[in-house]
């Protein structure tokens, strides 16, 4: 692959104290112990050839063309695989190196097609000065190779291939797939995926490590290829996907952008990327991209486009008109954590300043919500505590209620090469997801529980840890509150926490428990990594507080390798809920009865603020279907396919007298909304995203706003059209007004930014370059608080109406509702949500894979096809929720966490059976969209 | 609001901090429902209490008994 202005130095850095001097071409060179040669060379500035080396990959010793000459040492040997040693005189060019050279690049060159002859190929054969080939192509040779193009988002040309194997060991190094290899031996070796596959065919996630680590091209990017021309220019920004945060190079033809190339001083993702990242920005052009402004009066009438003045005086007018009629608390908002920092705050801000409330949510309620306030009474804030470099230093990895090779690929891969480097793992998951077993990785033990039982099943480690005498005392004395420390350990020492009784409730033997609680305990340094199947459950908050127990008694914090590690589903969950955008809180998680807190946003804002809690997102729905909630402006987040319990969503939307819905598509909840403002995608505005390490990295435009303004430009003249005015010119100007009323972001500046790369909160006078471990010497709240947690069962029951447990996540391919990634190509991985279901389960049904079966719940009744797989245990099936066809929330609950309210999405109660297609329901939603869809009317701006 | 969903959602709450006791659960549960409840939540969980409380845990009663009063 050819990079704009790649600086490549061929082999990965060492860590080593001690530095090595030797002399390159008559240089004096100084570097690290272990350092190859090759890099202490690219290091001082000498260039050596090289076609099978680079820095993101160990050294292979291939390509023969970094060879070396070394004083008093016999023949030449790779400078990529030789370390530097104390006194070494090194010769790169000499006339012997030259002619070998020169040979080696002609074998290259006589089997490979001339056209192609470009990128790093064309470059060493420059360098060699090869300019025409003895053994041309006539012989046999590897021209006639089909390529294959079976991948939507990349081709390969084996003709092109120079059998390096630097595809192989970016498939295993870096992505740690394994999916790749090198068939046959001799002439007869070529690059082959999976048993001799089709790239599609084979266990290729699409990750793209491949693409970036070809040296020819014969693996190249299909827009790149389709250019015909090198991208002209680079954008550095930051991926709109997961909370890993990866930062990307948009490179562009024109204003076209032809790939996303990850970049390798990304401090979050170190140059690696995932399938959706890398490949699936199409979204942007869709077909079904909505560009214009569009109004109506009511849901049941067709769309009218109209002008943005025209649009957002209307949407201004019928909120005001609502308030003035029902009062202020009769409308709300809810802001994204797809969007930035700058728009989540302007959004909350908009509420609070212009609206007059606190009803403003996000959609970490429905996710991480618990995360905030458990970790905030555990240790005194509410965030992660590690950031991902940490994982390198772990030696157990305790994984619980996530699946990081489907949902946080890029950081997962980091992980699996910590495991395949011997830090064993502990799985808590209902599921066989692929960390359990796969190539070179193998969980030591797999707590296979029952859906919603984390807090019977925590509370059994946390029992032996303590009985056992595993506790980290001194950690224990100097960091923590003692008093908590002793009820808590009296209370999880109750023969009911035991392993031997818990085992009765969780599903998981004894001896499993036991044995995870003494590896967690005992095994080195211990880091906990929790997603999803964590917070979204009745109990999710005390989840969150049991797992900080279990750290904090094991004296697993305030140093790299260990911690309580949230992994945040959104790319700015960690932002959104930093932003001050839940219903009690201002920005840096301050409680709005806090009479310094308000003072500070009063004068500066000059208005009044509630010091009352608002509404959240279940509440406003609740609220709406008893007629006191009837506005709602809604940025970014589609609440309809989303959040749980679709009937009665349905119901809050279809009650209230304006929704606002600003969005790429017309999504789910646009069929309730009577104002649609169009939004923008990551590509065409400024702004920053918090991924879940508390990095804050900048977001950088790369196109024009195809819909004319970039969010928080929306969010602008709507607040102006309130009468309350808002006149930033630059995302900028709003994080420099962040910056300055929240403790946490006060070293933070988008010059700040620019200047760091990025910067871990807080970022203050204490840490001015951010702070990548909190809580070293002592927790944000002083000492650490053990809370007592017992377990209570969820209200949701399985009886004979309803036998088993549905559980719910994602894949890799898509990402939440699917509005983004169901646009793109990333579709031919996954057309449509499954229903996993155990073979006797299945079997007891008389159900064969493929089937249409229905799912039936207290709540709804949703059909899909039926997917027959081990990986979930008897009792238990398994969805995703990215297709609104199948509308997997018809079935969700309306059970939520005891504190935050996030919905339990992870346990519902269910019967399956055997349907004939489609619901009747399901039918009608189709029918209602389509209906809900109706654009009847162009109008001039 | 629905008061049997308001109801649950109280005794949840209360749940969560019956295991500190009950002096301790009170006071929990009456400090969670003053950060986080909407004051029309409150208003409509109080009414309930009023009207009998049906469905309310003793704790749960007692805290919401307290809302009334400006917070000690």
């Amino acid at each position: 692959m050819d990079l704009i202005n790649e600086h490549d130095l061929g082999t990965p850095p060492v860590e080593a104290d001690r530095l090595v001097t030797l002399t390159i071409d008559g240089r004096s060179i100084a570097a690290p112990e272990g350092t190859s040669l090759l890099r202490a060379a690219a290091l001082a500035g000498v260039v050596i050839p090289k076609l099978c080396a680079t820095d993101s990959l160990e050294p292979f010793g291939s390509c023969r063309l970094c060879l070396v000459e070394i004083a008093g040492r016999n023949g030449t040997p790779a400078s990529c695989t030789t370390p530097i040693a104390e006194g070494m005189q090194v010769s790169t060019q000499t006339p012997r190196l030259d002619r070998l050279r020169h040979g080696v690049m002609e074998l290259y060159l006589s089997d490979h097609p001339a056209a192609e002859i470009k990128g790093a190929v064309g470059e060493a054969a420059r360098r060699a000065g090869v300019a025409a080939v003895r053994y041309g192509p006539a012989g046999v040779c590897h021209s006639q190779a089909a390529p294959d193009l079976s991948n939507p988002y990349f081709s390969f040309d084996a003709s092109a291939c120079i059998v390096c194997s630097r595809c192989v060991r970016a498939c295993d190094e870096v992505q740690g797939t394994f999916a790749l290899t090198i068939a046959g031996r001799g002439f007869g070796s070529r690059v082959s995926a999976g048993q001799d596959e089709t790239f599609l065919a084979s266990e290729c996630v699409s990750c793209g490590a491949c693409v970036q680590a070809c040296p020819t091209d014969a693996l190249i990017e299909k827009p790149v290829q389709a250019a015909g021309v090198l991208p002209e220019r680079s954008v550095t920004t930051t991926c709109a996907y997961c909370g890993v945060g990866c930062t990307f190079e948009a490179q562009l033809v024109g204003d076209q952008v032809v790939r996303m190339i990850p970049a390798k001083d990304g401090k979050a993702n170190h140059g690696h990327s995932c399938v959706k990242g890398r490949f699936a920005w199409g979204y942007a052009n869709h077909r079904e991209r909505m560009l214009s402004p569009m109004i109506r009066e009511a849901i049941t009438d067709p769309w009218r486009q109209v002008s943005w003045d025209q649009a957002i005086t209307y949407a201004a007018r019928r909120l005001k008109a609502i308030q003035a009629a029902h009062g202020r608390g009769s409308v709300g908002a809810i802001s994204s954590s797809r969007c930035t920092n700058e728009e989540t705050y302007l959004v909350q801000k908009l509420a609070r300043a212009a609206l007059h409330t606190n009803n403003i949510d996000t959609c970490a309620r429905v996710c991480h919500s618990p995360t905030g306030y458990g970790l905030k009474a555990a240790f005194g804030t509410s965030a992660g505590t590690q950031d991902f470099d940490s994982v390198d230093h772990a030696d157990v990895i305790l994984v619980i209620g996530a699946n990081p090779t489907d949902a946080h690929p890029v950081f997962a891969s980091r992980m699996k090469r910590r495991l395949r480097a011997g830090a064993q793992l502990i799985v808590v998951d209902p599921r066989g997801i692929d960390l359990v077993r796969m190539p070179h990785v193998e969980a030591a033990h797999h707590l296979a529980l029952t859906p919603g039982t984390n807090v019977a099943l925590l509370n059994a480690l946390a029992h032996v840890i303590v009985t056992e005498g595993l506790v980290d005392e001194a950690f224990v004395r100097e960091r923590c509150n003692l008093i908590a420390f002793q009820a808590w350990a009296a209370f999880v020492a109750l023969p009911v926490n035991s392993p031997e009784v818990v085992s009765g409730v969780c599903g998981v033997p004894a001896d499993q428990l036991r044995a995870a609680a003494r590896l967690y305990a005992t095994g080195g340094n211990g880091a906990i990594y929790y997603g999803l199947g964590v917070t979204e459950h009745s109990q999710g908050t005390t989840t969150v507080m049991a797992i900080a127990n279990l750290a904090m008694a094991t004296g697993n914090l305030g140093r790299p390798g260990v911690g309580v590690n949230p992994l945040r589903g959104q790319n700015n969950v960690q932002g959104a809920c930093d932003m001050g955008s839940f219903p009690h809180e201002m920005s840096g998680y301050r409680h709005v009865s806090d009479i310094a807190t308000r003072q500070l946003f009063e004068s500066l804002w000059g208005v009044a603020l509630d010091p009352e809690p608002g509404l959240r997102i279940p509440n406003m729905l609740d609220a709406a279907v008893d007629g006191s909630f009837r506005g709602l402006y809604v940025q970014g987040e589609d609440i309809l396919q989303s959040d749980p319990d679709t009937h009665h969503v349905a119901a809050g939307l279809a009650a209230m007298d304006c929704v606002i819905v600003q969005d790429l598509f017309l999504n789910e909840t646009a069929s309730y909304a009577h104002v649609f403002l169009p939004g923008s995608t990551f590509l065409e505005k400024d702004g920053t995203f918090t991924n879940a390490e508390r990095r804050i990295q900048r977001v950088r435009k790369v196109m024009e706003p195809r819909n004319g303004y970039a969010d928080w430009e929306i969010t602008q003249l709507l607040s102006n059209a309130l009468g309350y005015p808002m006149a930033y010119a630059h995302p900028g100007e709003i994080m420099d007004e962040i910056a300055a009323v929240t403790p946490t972001f006060a070293g933070v500046s988008y010059q700040r930014l620019d200047a760091l790369g990025s910067i871990q909160w807080p970022c203050n006078d204490a840490a001015p370059e951010g702070t990548p471990v909190m809580h070293i010497d002592r927790f944000a709240r002083g000492a650490g608080e053990f809370i007592l947690t017992e377990y209570v069962p969820t209200e949701e029951r399985t009886g004979a109406r309803f036998p088993l447990l549905l559980t719910t996540g994602r894949v890799l391919s898509h990402y939440n509702v699917g509005a983004q990634t169901r646009r793109t190509d990333n579709t031919v991985w996954h057309q449509e949500d499954r229903l996993e279901i155990h073979p006797h389960d299945a079997e007891f049904r008389g159900l064969a894979d493929g089937d249409w079966v229905k799912v039936a719940s207290r709540a709804g009744e949703t059909s899909l096809r039926a997917l027959i797989t081990p990986r979930v245990a008897p009792g238990v099936v398994y969805t995703t929720f990215h297709h609104p066809s199948t509308q997997a929330n018809v079935i969700t609950t309306d059970h939520s966490d005891w504190a935050t309210n996030c919905p339990e999405y992870k346990v519902t109660a269910v019967q399956v059976g055997r349907s004939n297609g489609p619901t009747e329901w399901q039918s009608a939603a189709e029918t209602q969209n389509r209906l809900a869809r109706r654009v009847v009317a162009v109008a001039a701006e | 609001m629905d008061a049997r969903r308001l109801t649950s959602m109280a005794n949840q709450i209360g749940a969560f901090f019956r295991v500190q006791g009950e002096a301790a659960a009170v006071a929990g549960v009456e400090d969670h429902l003053r950060k986080f409840w909407d004051p029309r939540m409150r208003r409509q969980i109080i009414e309930h209490l009023k009207a009998g409380g049906e469905g309310l845990e003793p704790a749960v009663r007692a805290a919401i008994a307290r809302l009334e009063a400006p917070r000690s």
